[in-house]
């Protein structure tokens, strides 16, 4: 398709997008960019608006507000089957009376593409469902509808393909396999992928930018190391990785350093880092970050230093060892170390003190929720 | 689990679990059966008897039982008219309700929201009153004086001196009210299955609503369709009221045939075998029907 072609190099803008179910507001004023050719994950709980924003730009639901454009095309109104967007939905929607072959074939034949017949053979090959393409939709084991999904979208070579949850059925052996596959496809046809996943190992091996989303709205954007490493939110720093938020209170600054109070010990954090503005502010630190020494062995002038800590839990996870260490003022802090075998592991009860680099902390506003993002062990993948 | 070859003794129990269930499914069937013996198989083979007297004999003497095949010849020849009008009008009535069905199920189906239910008790409405007194209304309705015609004279379709009553039009017309709810029932029925998700998706891979429907929408409803064409067009093959009350005998299906052998003349051998013919050319029809329905050149 002409239009297809000419699309394919621009950027996939949304401004201000904003959906509204009656007075419940899914997606709130969002504005992004995704550049052409890119891999973009939107990662974000159950219910923030990741289907409503996809749908949105598949011109499956009408936005309430805002603009989505392709390069310098306004597509908010145009009808679905003339975008140059495709979808992997999150319920597959197969059609069930339909073979697999024609599942697959239905877009290039309603373009009236002539090959048809070879491209969907490639394709069956590809999502690995060759021998499968005289099925029906119904025979297929979850895994293989899936596959089934990604590949009747994937076909078509859209300028932007949305994927909303596209490896959630398949087990971990599976998708991993998939995601290098998928990684494979994007960077050799150059397609913008759109890629909503619960999965946050996922978005980060995987994508080139990442967008958190909270009820309807972006929390933070940014490559996935940025988002790792300095997230700005309380939101972002526990729903990606884990992070512990400590309360202090910010006393001063000197030479590009915030100082704080900790319950009377004294921290400092680079100022770029910081994203508070009150007199009291969370400090986050990631747990691998943290060194733990013996208590009163180690003095170190450069880094931020807590003392006063107590081991009350060791776990063995293999490639490291997690320590719950609780601090004087009760709260109980994560530190990660890795096993490389320099040196014996503590054992519960060992008096500690925990130590970081200051450019490696972050300091976030006291009015967030210190548990806002963080996931139930459970939910973890 | 252990991994020891199962003992026969657990393998028995399964065997009886399997066949208790068996058991059970046959006995919830009874009562259908028995139905159907009594007020089918018992009727359907007393009528092939029937068909098979002697025509010599009368209600008044009684019949003998001579296997008279020819009785089938003679409902043959005498009729075979009647039959191919009765398939020709309940073919263009069935056609005719598709029609007219397809588009009010469809919208109720994807259209009404909240007057869904509303709307599906007008499509039944007509069954509130008697099928026969309906029927009359529409001779009111179709007469020569009627708004119907008087209307279509107006805007001259139809000419000064036409008439709608006592035509086959009037006689179609009647077939297609009649059993126009066993048509659209079934068709929104499946068309209320159809999954929304799987329209958003054919618009998603470049069908318009046009091509979406034809490729996704109408074939995911055809098992309504093809019911719906077997609930109109197998009662109206054996119709006679329609024919009767808006029609003359040239309009007369072969229902109204079978009415007069068996209720005027009193001729059984001859109303049975009319009537075991009638079923028998619509089994084979249905059949037919069925299994092409069935493949995808339907479609
Ligand atoms: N048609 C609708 N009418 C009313 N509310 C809706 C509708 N569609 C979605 N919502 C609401 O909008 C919010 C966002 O829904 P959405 O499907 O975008 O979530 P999501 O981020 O995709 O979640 P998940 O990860 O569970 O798929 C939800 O709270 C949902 O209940
Ligand atoms: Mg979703």
């Amino acid at each position: 398709m002409a239009e297809n072609e000419a699309d394919a190099g621009k950027d996939l803008r949304l401004e201000r997008l904003t959906k509204r179910f009656g007075d419940f507001v899914a997606v709130d004023d969002l504005t992004l960019t995704v550049p052409r050719g890119s891999f973009f994950a939107l990662l974000g709980p159950s219910g923030c608006g990741k289907t409503t924003t996809l749908r949105m730009v598949a011109g499956l639901e009408d936005p309430s507000a805002g603009r989505v454009l392709i390069g310098d095309q306004d597509i908010t109104h145009l009808r679905p089957y003339k975008r140059p967007v495709n979808t992997v939905f999150q319920s597959y929607a197969l059609f069930p009376h339909l073979s697999i072959f024609e599942n697959v074939a239905f877009g290039l034949r309603r373009r009236g593409v002539k090959d048809y017949q070879q491209k969907t053979r490639d394709m069956l090959e590809l999502v690995q469902l060759g021998p499968y393409g005289d099925r029906k939709p119904a025979q297929l084991s979850g895994g293989q509808q899936q596959r089934v999904a990604l590949g009747r979208a994937l076909i078509n070579e859209p300028g932007v393909l949305l994927l909303d949850e596209p490896l959630g059925a398949l087990d971990l052996k599976l998708r991993r396999q998939m995601q290098i596959e998928l990684k494979r496809i994007q960077t050799e046809i150059d397609v913008t992928f759109v890629h909503v996943t619960h999965d946050q190992e996922e978005a980060m091996t995987m994508a080139d930018t990442i967008a958190v989303m909270n009820h309807g709205v972006i929390e933070q954007m940014g490559a996935p190391a940025d988002l790792y490493e300095n997230p700005v939110t309380t939101f972002v720093a526990n729903f990606l990785g884990q992070s512990n938020l400590i309360k202090t209170n910010v006393i001063g600054t000197s030479g590009g350093e915030i100082v704080l109070d900790c319950h009377g010990q004294k921290l400092a954090v680079a100022a770029a880092r910081s994203h508070a503005d009150g007199r009291s502010a969370w400090l986050g630190v990631r747990p691998e970050k943290i060194y733990a020494s013996v208590a009163g062995v180690e003095d170190r002038t450069d880094a931020d230093v807590l003392t006063g800590g107590r081991v009350t839990d060791v776990s063995f996870i293999g490639v490291s060892t997690q320590y719950l260490v609780a601090m004087p003022w009760g709260q109980e802090l994560m530190v990660f170390e890795q096993n490389t075998g320099s040196r014996p592991s503590f054992r519960n009860g060992d008096e500690v003190d925990l130590m970081w680099a200051p450019d490696h902390a972050f300091l976030l506003d006291a009015d967030q929720d210190a548990h806002a993002g963080m996931m139930r062990p459970e939910d973890r993948e | 689990m252990s991994a020891a070859p199962p003992s026969p003794a657990p393998r028995a129990a399964v065997d009886g679990e399997t066949s208790r269930r068996r058991g059970l499914g046959w006995l919830l069937l009874v009562p259908g059966m028995l139905w159907l013996a009594v007020f089918f198989l018992f009727p359907t083979i007393q009528l092939f008897f029937t068909s098979l007297y002697d025509p010599s004999g009368s209600y008044e003497q009684g019949y003998t039982m001579t296997w008279h095949v020819m009785n089938y010849v003679d409902a043959v020849t005498d009729t075979w008219n009647l039959f191919v009008r009765s398939f020709a009008y309940a073919g263009i009535a069935t056609v005719v309700c598709l029609a007219l069905s397809y588009p009010l199920a469809y919208a109720i189906a994807f259209k009404a929201g909240r007057w869904k239910n509303f709307l599906l008790v007008l499509v039944i409405a007509p069954f509130f009153t008697s099928f026969l007194l309906r029927t009359l209304a529409w001779r009111t309705i179709l007469s020569d004086q009627g708004p119907v015609t008087s209307f279509l004279q107006t805007i001259a379709v139809l000419p000064d001196d036409g008439r709608l009553l006592a035509t086959p039009v009037a006689v179609i017309a009647g077939l297609v009210y009649n059993f126009m709810p066993f048509m659209t029932l079934p068709l929104y029925a499946s068309l209320d299955k159809v999954d929304h998700r799987l329209i958003e998706a054919a618009g998603d891979l470049y069908s318009s609503p046009i091509a979406g429907f034809r490729r996704v929408t109408f074939p995911l409803s055809l098992p309504g369709v093809v019911s719906g064409t077997l609930l109109t067009f197998i009662p109206a093959c054996g119709d006679y009221i329609n024919a009767e009350l808006l029609g003359t005998p040239k309009q007369y299906m072969v229902g109204n045939r079978i009415q007069s052998a068996f209720l005027t003349e009193h001729n059984y051998p001859l109303a049975a075998s009319l009537s075991l013919i009638l079923m028998a050319v619509v089994v084979v029809m249905v059949v037919l029907y069925i299994r092409r329905a069935g493949t995808e050149d339907l479609v």
